[in-house]
């Protein structure tokens, strides 16, 4: 290009899409309904305390819900498919941002849960898949046979393999860890930050991930221990 | 006091550079660390050598010129501080320091330690302004601001646009200059007016230049040596989705990075 040039170049302006901030705002929004989701998939599993019966039968409620299951899904994947596109666009984008790394960089503020987000995020993808396959198609159930419709019997059954429950605690200790991150950075991203609130609200992020996180691990511990059978 | 600088030596853009360590004997500890660099300079240019390029002007904390890495964090261990401001007496005796520029795409190399951080400038033209009336000066308090509103501008309005945000950042996001930019003009009402187009305008512009994206991670406020809440990260956010929300029309025009232009 000429060098001899003057004056200013002008772009169209980037799109919402286009601009890192549109981005940003597409996660959050694309998050909270997921942590939704993580919230209401927590409450309905928990159920599994109560027995065989109760477990069975909200099972069987969510199947029966028929036309709306299906939009719910479609719903989902499309956050999970934005979420994803999104960050690996702005992945991207940061790393040519700096061409040249630092000889010596520290971190002297950040959590290590907001440093790991690109690790956590991806092995929770692993796992849903997996765990899809697992307890929702039964394509994958070591240990014993997957019986559609017996909920409680392909959970229990299916933690009862070891390997099975260690990578769930695993991958649901990542969840918690992204999410302790998470939880409050939406709020940021959709621009709400208060100096009285965004404290709270960075302690509640903090409660709610380490709640979640042991409510799942509650269910593969107990499993495992022989409380649940 | 004995210490060993570490420093980035780069000719220009082009060269490939390397770390030299230097050995000093004698450092004041009441020196600032660019009297240091003054110091070794010295030596360099009485032995015939290369002095070392840094930027300086004010040297009172309040320009903004000066900034490199020390030991991986801006402007140096001490929070709150430029580099102008730091004195060696916050280092051990006999330690090393890594001196190294600003590293982002956005800032092309200059020299030693000295980046093009023209990048901030394009985000500032792009709406870093209020329109005023011509003709008699305005009755002074004529518009009443609360003092809460007052300090908050104030607050975000301490940016000096030293680049260490952009450095401190993993992701080299510009999020934290521009947000105190839009903050400081945005809360208070003589800037309330073009709140919306400067939101789109400052935005645009540094998505257009080569910033990364803010993760919300925090690194920028802790390396700012004003000091910067996040919040003001928050407000360019809101105020970027909202003015998008409504925009009319396409007058929002970045410019293309001069520094591109040569770009094949
Ligand atoms: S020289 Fe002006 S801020 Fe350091």
């Amino acid at each position: 290009m000429s060098t001899t040039a003057v004056g200013l170049r002008e772009n169209r302006a980037p799109g919402f899409w286009q601009s890192t901030n549109g981005k940003k705002v597409v996660m959050a929004v694309t998050g909270a309904v997921m942590f939704a989701f993580i919230i209401g998939h927590l409450a309905g599993n928990l159920q599994v305390f109560e027995g065989p019966a109760k477990l069975n039968a909200y099972g069987n409620l969510l199947h029966s819900l028929g036309e709306l299951l299906w939009p719910v899904r479609i719903i989902l994947l499309l956050c999970i498919g934005l979420h994803i596109t999104a960050t690996v666009q702005l992945a991207l984008r940061n790393k040519a941002a700096r061409p040249v790394e630092y000889a010596a960089k520290k971190s002297i503020n950040s959590t290590y849960a907001s440093r790991t987000m690109y690790w956590s995020g991806p092995i929770i993808l692993a796992f849903v898949i997996f765990h899809l396959l697992h307890l929702t198609a039964g394509y994958i159930h070591p240990g014993a046979a997957y019986i559609e419709g017996d909920v409680y019997h392909n959970v229990v059954s299916g933690f009862q393999v070891w390997w099975v429950s260690v990578w769930y605690i695993f991958a649901v200790s990542l969840l918690g860890l992204h999410l302790r991150h998470g939880f409050w950075s939406m709020f940021q991203s959709i621009g709400l930050n208060h100096p009285r609130h965004t404290p709270m609200l960075k302690k509640l992020a903090l409660v709610l991930a380490l709640l979640i996180t042991l409510g799942y691990i509650s269910i593969p511990l107990s499993v495992l221990a022989g409380f649940v059978k | 006091m004995k210490l060993r600088l570490k420093i980035w030596r780069q000719k220009n853009r082009n060269d490939k550079g390397s770390f030299v360590s230097y050995s000093m004997d004698d450092v004041n500890p009441e020196m600032s660390m660019l009297e240091c660099l003054d110091v070794l300079n010295e030596t360099l240019i009485e032995r015939g050598e290369e002095p070392v390029t840094f930027e300086h002007d004010c040297r009172e904390g309040i320009c903004g010129s000066c900034g490199f890495m020390i030991n991986g964090i801006p402007h140096g261990p001490q929070r709150a501080t430029t580099v102008c401001q730091l004195t060696m007496r916050h280092f051990k005796d006999g330690e090393e320091l890594v001196i190294e520029p600003w590293r982002a795409g956005a800032f092309p190399m200059i020299k030693d330690l000295m980046v093009d951080r023209r990048a901030l400038d394009r985000i500032i033209e792009s709406g870093g302004y209020i329109s005023v009336s011509t003709g008699n000066a305005p009755d002074g308090n004529d518009i009443l601001i609360g003092k809460d509103t007052s300090d908050r501008a104030m607050d975000a309005a301490a940016c000096i646009g030293c680049g260490a945000c952009v450095a401190a950042c993993p992701n080299a996001s510009a999020a934290l200059f521009t947000g105190a930019k839009i903050t400081h003009l945005g809360v208070l009402p003589q800037g309330k007016i073009e709140a919306e187009r400067r939101a789109l305008g400052m935005v645009g512009q540094m998505n257009t230049e080569d910033f990364g994206s803010c993760t919300n991670i925090g690194e920028c406020t802790a390396a700012c040596p004003k000091e910067i809440p996040l919040e003001v990260i928050a407000r360019m956010n809101q105020d970027y989705w909202r003015a998008s929300a409504k925009r009319r029309d396409d007058s929002v025009k970045p410019v293309t990075p001069v520094t591109r232009w040569n770009a094949k």
